[in-house]
């Protein structure tokens, strides 16, 4: 089954088309192309329940009806072509529990990404895609103790049906878009969390994950359910190698916050420039619970990204902080969803884009207040920061208020970097580089400091790195 | 024609500038040495600004012809960045915001771009020199912490470029303007910062437009600049006759007898 001749191209990857690229040996694979029997094939390797192979069959007729999103978006998602995508890809594994366990190729490639040694730490406890199948999970003893529930979503299915079927597939039905409906059909990996009542997590849960196959769709699917008063901070960060054929990724997140709970979603994404990242991420908040979305997106050819937060209780919070930057040929499309539905609910976005070269970025915005509530907020600020003429953005925001009990405001503004700025910079003796990743760091600033703080280290590196292609 | 002055002084030979196709510079000569503080005064269109931008490398301009060596290095020949890290320092008239970024990320940032692969900044001994030099200049501590020049009234931009030359101890430094825009009180801390600097090892040139300033900063020399050249050196002395004279007499043929 996993030695057709597209496996071994898989295999034998070329090395000069790839920075991080080595070659895997995939023992699991569904083969190319998307049909029932695909669906089929991941639910006999995963030994799923019935409920959930139906749930994957409903999903693929969704997806099979739905029309591609191009009348909005970018034509661009017309060069998908969906049959010539890996569906699933595993080490055929169980999970492995220790660091000591993780396999040298996957060492080797964490270390290639440069993840800094203390954040190597943090890896302890930390639940880590490779490719489709988690090839590293641990839960620190402490969570055991806690009752605090962090897998793969594999293991959540078929360990904790009880807490698991209630929510999924709640707060993002498979109907919801097209590529919700795809990764409904067939996801792997991707993380599940439960956080009893009262459990206030202290450390942030975190997830690597990256794509390393040719032609390999990612689909992972995250489920965080975090209990009454609770409160919990997940993060997430990857970057994907360099490789010349469009790779799909394709992630559905849903948050469900509990009254009084408290979830922090932070993800940090670079993505090599070919890659499709079209993921649908939403939280579900109750009576006077808090939902923070925080999202920074680096890369990829094009990224369609509106992470939403329903506020279905009272006083509930939803917020979106996004950071997006997009170099010559790639398209960063993202925005945030806040849909209000309870009385004195708040919601938050402030999004910063950066284009740089011919790089496009689009804010796409939605906040609906509807006319029987009262005392709803919402503040929406967006800017964009463009380093040179060739470079675009666009902002779409649609802020549906009615009634006139509610207190919105949008701000938005278009800035560039100007040359006798860098001039002043240099002449203290930055180098252009330099100075360019210094303005646009500062652009940022704000918002980097959101991110807990190994994560803004990486930030910084990431946008110097994109700097010193872009100037000279 | 100047004789060469060799390794220790800005030198400029024969500098012809033009922007957009029109001659701001024409033929300027001037040797700043080190241990030395020079003026250049002059009426406004004279072409002082241009002098000072040109030095620093600003992309606008067109060097026609010319040479400017500092220290012996063609300082032409290097790009803005490198003329900073050699030694040369331009006080800006209008200095530039640069939002989100500290005064004290930026300061740091600028002394770490002089160091060597591998050398690290000492963060304890950095501040403790920052703190320092502020108290000096009587710049509040709080400012490490606010965005470059972001929301700063005209004497705090000012004071806070004489901040960063304190740090970076420039070998030549050109103040464009420094004194317009201030108050009795800033230019007298802004001088003072100078004054401090004034060493054998560094040589100052001050533009500018006012003879005020050169009460609180002595002068070795004092240049007039008009129609893109030097028409006239002098000691300090020279300061009060143009205080009293004016630029006028520039125009009535003394270009022809300069």
């Amino acid at each position: 089954m996993s030695e057709d001749s597209a496996t071994l191209d898989a295999v034998l990857v070329d090395q000069s088309q790839g920075n991080f690229a080595y070659p895997e040996d995939y023992e699991l694979d569904a083969g190319r192309g998307l049909g029932p029997e695909t669906l089929n094939y991941i639910s006999e390797v995963k030994g799923e329940d019935q409920w959930i192979r139906d749930f994957r069959h409903r999903a693929l007729e969704i997806f099979e009806r739905k029309p591609m999103p191009t009348h909005w978006a970018s034509a661009e998602l017309d060069e998908i072509k969906f049959q010539e995508i890996r569906y699933y890809l595993a080490k055929g594994r169980r999970p492995t529990r220790s660091w000591d366990e993780v396999p040298e190729d996957v060492k080797r490639t964490f270390e290639r990404l440069g993840i800094p040694e203390r954040e190597r730490g943090f890896l302890a406890g930390v639940e880590a895609q490779f490719d489709s199948e988690a090839a590293y999970s641990n839960i620190k003893e402490e969570f055991d103790k806690l009752g605090v529930i962090f897998v793969n979503s594999s293991e959540g299915l078929r360990e904790h049906p009880e807490i698991f079927r209630k929510w999924f597939g709640k707060v993002i039905p498979s109907g919801d878009n097209k590529f919700a409906a795809l990764n409904s059909a067939v996801f792997s990996g991707g993380s599940f969390i439960y956080v009893p009542p009262g459990v206030k997590v202290k450390h942030p849960l975190q997830a690597y994950f990256r794509i390393n196959a040719e032609q390999f769709g990612q689909f992972e699917r995250t489920l965080i359910i975090v209990d009454e008063g609770a409160e919990v901070m997940y993060m997430e960060g990857c970057t994907a190698p360099k490789f010349e054929t469009a790779t799909l990724h394709s992630a559905v997140v849903e948050l469900v916050a509990m009254p009084h709970a408290k979830i922090q979603y932070i993800t940090v994404q670079n993505w090599s420039s070919n890659v499709f990242n079209l993921v649908t991420k939403r939280g579900l908040a109750h009576e006077g619970a808090e939902i923070r979305w925080i999202d920074c997106n680096i890369g990829s050819r094009l990224t369609m990204k509106y992470p939403g937060v329903i506020m279905k209780g009272r006083k509930a919070r939803g917020e979106v902080i996004s950071i997006a930057l997009a170099n010559t040929g790639q398209h960063q499309d993202t925005g945030a969803k806040m849909i209000h539905a309870a009385d004195e609910t708040t919601s938050n976005i402030v999004s910063k884009s950066i284009s740089i070269g011919e790089g496009r970025a689009t804010y796409r915005g939605q906040v609906h207040i509807p006319k029987h509530l009262k005392g709803c907020k919402n503040n929406t600020e967006c800017d964009a920061l463009l380093i040179n003429s060739h470079s675009r953005t666009d902002t779409y925001p649609a802020i549906t208020v009615r009634g006139n009990r509610h207190a919105t405001q949008h701000e938005a503004s278009v800035s560039q970097v100007s040359e006798e700025q860098i001039f002043y910079m240099r002449q203290r003796g930055l180098s252009e580089a330099a100075a360019m990743s210094l303005s646009v760091n500062g652009f940022v600033n704000d918002l980097v400091r959101e991110f807990p703080m190994e994560y803004s280290v990486e930030l910084k590196r990431l946008i110097d790195l994109e700097m010193e292609g872009s100037v000279g | 024609m100047l004789f060469s002055f060799g390794m220790d002084c800005l030198e400029i030979k024969d500098l012809t500038v033009a922007i957009h196709g029109q001659r701001i510079l024409d033929g300027l000569s001037l040797v700043v040495p080190k241990g030395e503080v020079h003026a250049i005064m002059g009426p406004n269109g004279s072409g002082k600004s241009t002098l000072a931008k040109v030095l620093a490398g600003h992309q606008d301009y067109e060097v026609v012809s010319g040479q400017v060596l500092m220290d012996g290095q063609d300082l032409l020949a290097m790009e803005v960045d490198e003329r900073s890290r050699a030694g040369f320092f331009l006080a800006f008239q209008y200095p530039y915001e640069i939002p989100g970024v500290s005064n004290a990320n930026f300061l740091r940032e600028a002394v770490r771009a002089r160091l060597g692969s591998g050398e690290e900044i000492d963060a304890v001994s950095f501040y403790k020199r920052l703190y320092g030099l502020m108290d000096e200049l009587g710049i509040d501590r709080k400012f490490t912490g606010r965005s470059v020049n972001e929301g700063f009234s005209g004497g705090e931009k000012k004071r806070n470029e004489i901040l960063q030359m304190a740090v970076l101890e420039p070998v030549y430094a050109v103040l464009d303007e420094t004194d317009s825009g201030l108050d009795i009180d800033a230019l007298r801390v802004v001088a003072e910062g100078v004054n401090r600097m004034r060493s054998p090892h560094r040589g100052f040139l001050l533009i500018t437009h006012y003879q005020r300033l050169l009460n609180y900063i002595e002068p070795d020399f004092i240049h007039v600049l008009a129609g893109g050249k030097i028409v006239r050196t002098g000691g300090k002395e020279l300061a009060l006759e143009l205080e009293e004279t004016g630029y006028d007499w520039i125009k009535e043929g003394a270009l022809a007898t300069a």
